[in-house]
C-alpha cells in the first residue's frame, strides 16, 4: 500500500511577535521600512557584548492571576503573541465550531521556560533550594509551553512540544498536518516560543557563534548570530473557505554533526526535495525561500550553495534574522509568518545589515526589499543534532492539487 | 465519533532501566517466571558508538542509544532507513543542573559540549549519526502524557508516511536543586519498531483509539507487576500498563491518559507468533532482547 498523501490545509489565523514587531502590521512596517529590532544585549546581570532580538515590556506583564501558576518570560512571550492579530479570537470560535477536545496544540521551543530554572538556581535559599515562587514544578520542564497554550485557551486534544532545537517550529506544521490526516483533530494550533535566557546567550557564545555585531547574515564578513526572542501561532483546519494553504512538509537528518551542518547541505537538500514532492510543486514554480540564514559562517555557506545549486535564478531566496535575531525554536514559526506575510501582500522582504554578500551567493539571495507577487513561498529551518524541516506555503488563490 | 483508529504493529521492544537491564529480563519478571534483580546495573553500554565516544556521551543518550540498537535488531529493520520519535518528559535533567549551576557562577566557563548535550533532541541526533540515517527524526515532551503522545505520533507517522518508525522514550534521574521539581529517581529507556503491516512472526497488533472524554470516565489502567514497582518514580512509569500486556501472549486492552481529558485506548493484539527472532548480540553477553513473540 502506497503512503496517504498529504492533504494541503488551510491556516485560517496567524499572529507573530517579535523584536520586529508586535502582531503583523508592525511586523510588515519593519520589514517594509527596513527597521532592524536589533539591540546592544541588556539582558542579564552581566550582558555579553553582542547584539539581541528582544521584546519589550514582558518584565512587567505578569500572566493574568488565573495562570499564575505558569508564569515566567516564556509563557508571558506565549501570552502576548496569543493577544496579538486576533488570535485568542480565532481559536475561540474555532472551539465553539469544532469542539475542544478536536483541537490539538502542537508548539515548538528549544529552551521553554529554562530561564525560571537559572533564575532559582540564582536565588537558592541558603539550604540549597529553590526560592518559594518558583517552585512550580510545571515551569521546570520543556512542556511548560505547550500546557500553558492548552490550558490558557480551554482546549483538551492532543498537546505536545516539539524540542528540535532550531526547526522546532517548522517541524510543528509536519506533525500538525498527519493530526488532520488522521482526522486525530479538526484544527491545529501549532506554534513556537523561545525567550532570552542565559542558557542560549553563554551556550552559543561558549560555541564561538555569537556575533559582537548587528547579525549580517550571507555577508561575506559575517560574524555570527544575533539571539533573539519570538512568539508566533498559526490555526490549521482540514475545511475551511479561507486562509493561505499549508501545501508541504519536508523533513530529513543530517547524519553529521550534533552542531555543524553536512558540509554539502546534504540533509537540507533532502529536506526541500521531500516539501516540494509532498506539496507536488517544481523547484521553478517557488517564488520566494525565507532561509535559516542564520549569518554563522558555516550555515550560510552551506545554504548558499544549496540554494544556487538547486534553484533557478529567478526564486527570490532572503534571511530575515537581521530583522528578529536568530529566535531559536521560534525561528520556524516566525518565519513562516513572514512567509505568509509575503503571500499576502505580494511583497518580499531582502537580507538585512548585509552589506557585501559571500560570492558562494547566487543570484537568488537578495539584499533588497522587493514588490513581487508570492504565490509559493518556502520556509526553511535546520537545528542542532543535524534536524532539517522545510515547509511549503501557498497563497489563498493558489491552485491546489486535487 | 470522528476520530479513527490507527491498526499498528509492534515488531521489536527494548528496555533498559538499572534493575530491568533488557527487556527480556523485564518480561520474565512481569510473566513472574523470574524474581526482580537484586542488583542495579550503572549505566546502559551501548555498542552503536565507538568507545571513546561512548564514555563521552551523557547517560540519556547512553540509555536511549542502546534501547533504540536493540529494538530496531529485534524487529530486524534496517535501522538507518527509519524515521524516529523520541519522547522525553524532562529532557537531560543532570545537564541542566550543571547549566543552571554554571550559570549562576561562572558563566562564561560554560562548556560547549555540555551545551550542545543540552538540546532536547541531543539523544535523536546522536542517534542518526551513529546509524548513518537521514531519515527525519521528532524530539517531543508532553509532561505526564509523553509516552503517550510519543507512542500516537510514532503510529501516525507509520500510517501516514507507510514505513516502519521507531519509538524512543527516555527519562533520568533528576540531579541538584531542580530535582525535586521532577518525579524522576532513576534512569529508563523504552523502544519499539512500529510498523504500519507486518508479516514478522510475533510482531504485535495495536489499534490506537482516542477517547474524547475524561480519564475518569475511561479508567487508566494500573500496573499489577513486581516488574513496575522496579521503575516507579521515573515520568514514564505510566507505560508499564502496555508493557505488562504485551509480555503476555493473550490479547488485551490498556488504557493511558493522553491530556486531562483524553486518554489513548489501546486494543493489544494476541500473539500469534512462533519464532521470535532472537538477538543475542551483547558486548555485556547479557543484555539479551527477544522479539515480542517468545
Amino acid at each position: 500500500m502506497d503512503e496517504l498523501p498529504l492533504q494541503p490545509v488551510r491556516i485560517t489565523a496567524f499572529a507573530v511577535c517579535s523584536a520586529a514587531g508586535d502582531g503583523r502590521a508592525e511586523t510588515l512596517a519593519c520589514l517594509r521600512g527596513r527597521r532592524s529590532g536589533l539591540t546592544f544585549n541588556d539582558f542579564g546581570p552581566a550582558p555579553l557584548p553582542t547584539w539581541i532580538g528582544r521584546v519589550s515590556g514582558l518584565e512587567a506583564q505578569p500572566l493574568p492571576a488565573q495562570f499564575s501558576q505558569w508564569d515566567c518570560r516564556n509563557n508571558r512571550l506565549a501570552w502576548r503573541g496569543l493577544n496579538t492579530d486576533g488570535f485568542i479570537e480565532a481559536v475561540v470560535k474555532a472551539r465553539d465550531r469544532h469542539g475542544a477536545h478536536r483541537i490539538a496544540v502542537v508548539v515548538g521551543t528549544s529552551t521553554s521556560s529554562i530561564g525560571a530554572s537559572e533564575e532559582a538556581y540564582r536565588r537558592l535559599t541558603p539550604d540549597g533550594q529553590y526560592p518559594e515562587d518558583l517552585r512550580r514544578p510545571i515551569i521546570h520542564t520543556p512542556h511548560s509551553l505547550g500546557d500553558f497554550v492548552q490550558s490558557a485557551l480551554g482546549l483538551s486534544g492532543v498537546s505536545m512540544t516539539v524540542a528540535t532545537a532550531c526547526s522546532s517550529s517548522a517541524k510543528v506544521f509536519a506533525q500538525a498536518e498527519r493530526l488532520l490526516r488522521m482526522s486525530l483533530a479538526d484544527a491545529v494550533l501549532v506554534g513556537g516560543v523561545d525567550s532570552l535566557c542565559d542558557s542560549v546567550l553563554y551556550g552559543f557564545n561558549s560555541l564561538e557563534l555569537i556575533s559582537p555585531e548587528r547579525c549580517r547574515p550571507f555577508d561575506r564578513e559575517r560574524r555570527g548570530i544575533n539571539i533573539g526572542e519570538a512568539a508566533g501561532f498559526a490555526l490549521l483546519e482540514r475545511e475551511a473557505d479561507h486562509g493561505a494553504w499549508l501545501l508541504g512538509c519536508g523533513e530529513s537528518s543530517d547524519a553529521h554533526h550534533m552542531s555543524t551542518p553536512h558540509p554539502e547541505g546534504l540533509g537540507a537538500r533532502l529536506a526541500v526535495e521531500n516539501a516540494l514532492r509532498s506539496a507536488r510543486l517544481d523547484l521553478c514554480e517557488i517564488d520566494y525561500i525565507n532561509l535559516h540564514g542564520t549569518a554563522t559562517r558555516k550555515n550560510d555557506e552551506v545554504e548558499a550553495r544549496v540554494v544556487g545549486e538547486m534553484f533557478p535564478t529567478t526564486t527570490f531566496a532572503s534571511s530575515t534574522k537581521g530583522w528578529t535575531g536568530h529566535t531559536l525554536g521560534a525561528a520556524g514559526i516566525v518565519e513562516a509568518a513572514i512567509s505568509l506575510l509575503a503571500l499576502e501582500e505580494g511583497f518580499v522582504p531582502g537580507t538585512l545589515n548585509s552589506e557585501s554578500l559571500d560570492e558562494m551567493c547566487g543570484p537568488q539571495i537578495q539584499r533588497e526589499n522587493a514588490e513581487r507577487p508570492v504565490k509559493y513561498a518556502l520556509s526553511f529551518s535546520f537545528g542542532f543534532g543535524g534536524s532539517n524541516c522545510v515547509i511549503a506555503l501557498g497563497r489563498q488563490d493558489a491552485k491546489v492539487a486535487a | 465519533m470522528k476520530s479513527s483508529t490507527l491498526p499498528v504493529y509492534v515488531e521489536g521492544l527494548a528496555l533498559w532501566s538499572p534493575r530491568l537491564p533488557s527487556w527480556e529480563i523485564a518480561r520474565r519478571v512481569i510473566r513472574a517466571e523470574q524474581a526482580a534483580p537484586d542488583v542495579a546495573v550503572a549505566r546502559p553500554s551501548t555498542s552503536l558508538l565507538p568507545p571513546t565516544e561512548r564514555r563521552r556521551i551523557p547517560d540519556t543518550v547512553a540509555v536511549a542509544l542502546e534501547v533504540a540498537l536493540r529494538a530496531c535488531e529485534a524487529s530486524g529493520r534496517d535501522k538507518s532507513k527509519l524515521p524516529a520519535v523520541f519522547a522525553s518528559t524532562h529532557g537531560d535533567t543532570p545537564i541542566s543542573d550543571y547549566m543552571c549551576a554554571t550559570l549562576a557562577s561562572t558563566p562564561a566557563l560554560i562548556s560547549p559540549t555540555k551545551f550542545h548535550n543540552s538540546v532536547h533532541n541531543a539523544a535523536a541526533g546522536y542517534w542518526t549519526i551513529g546509524v548513518h540515517s537521514y531519515a527525519p527524526y521528532t524530539s517531543i515532551s508532553a509532561y505526564q502524557y509523553t509516552f503517550a503522545a510519543g507512542l500516537l505520533e510514532s503510529a501516525m507517522q507509520a500510517i501516514c508516511e507507510r514505513t516502519p518508525v521507531l519509538f524512543v522514550a527516555y527519562d533520568i534521574e533528576a540531579t541538584g536543586p531542580l530535582a525535586p521539581m521532577s518525579d524522576c529517581r532513576h534512569l529508563l529507556g523504552i523502544a519499539m519498531v512500529i510498523a504500519p503491516d507486518s508479516t514478522k512472526a510475533g510482531a504485535r497488533k495495536l489499534v490506537l483509539r482516542m477517547h474524547d472524554a475524561s480519564p475518569l470516565e475511561v479508567p487508566v489502567t494500573a500496573t499489577r507487576s513486581a516488574a513496575a514497582e522496579l521503575v516507579r518514580g521515573n515520568s514514564l512509569a505510566n507505560a508499564f500498563a502496555l508493557l505488562e500486556a504485551l509480555a503476555e501472549p493473550r490479547a488485551n486492552a490498556v488504557t493511558l491518559a493522553l491530556s486531562q481529558r483524553s486518554a489513548l485506548a489501546i486494543d493489544v493484539g494476541i500473539d500469534l507468533g512462533i519464532d521470535a527472532s532472537i538477538d543475542r548480540s551483547s558486548d555485556q553477553g547479557t543484555d539479551v532482547d527477544i522479539g515480542i513473540g517468545g
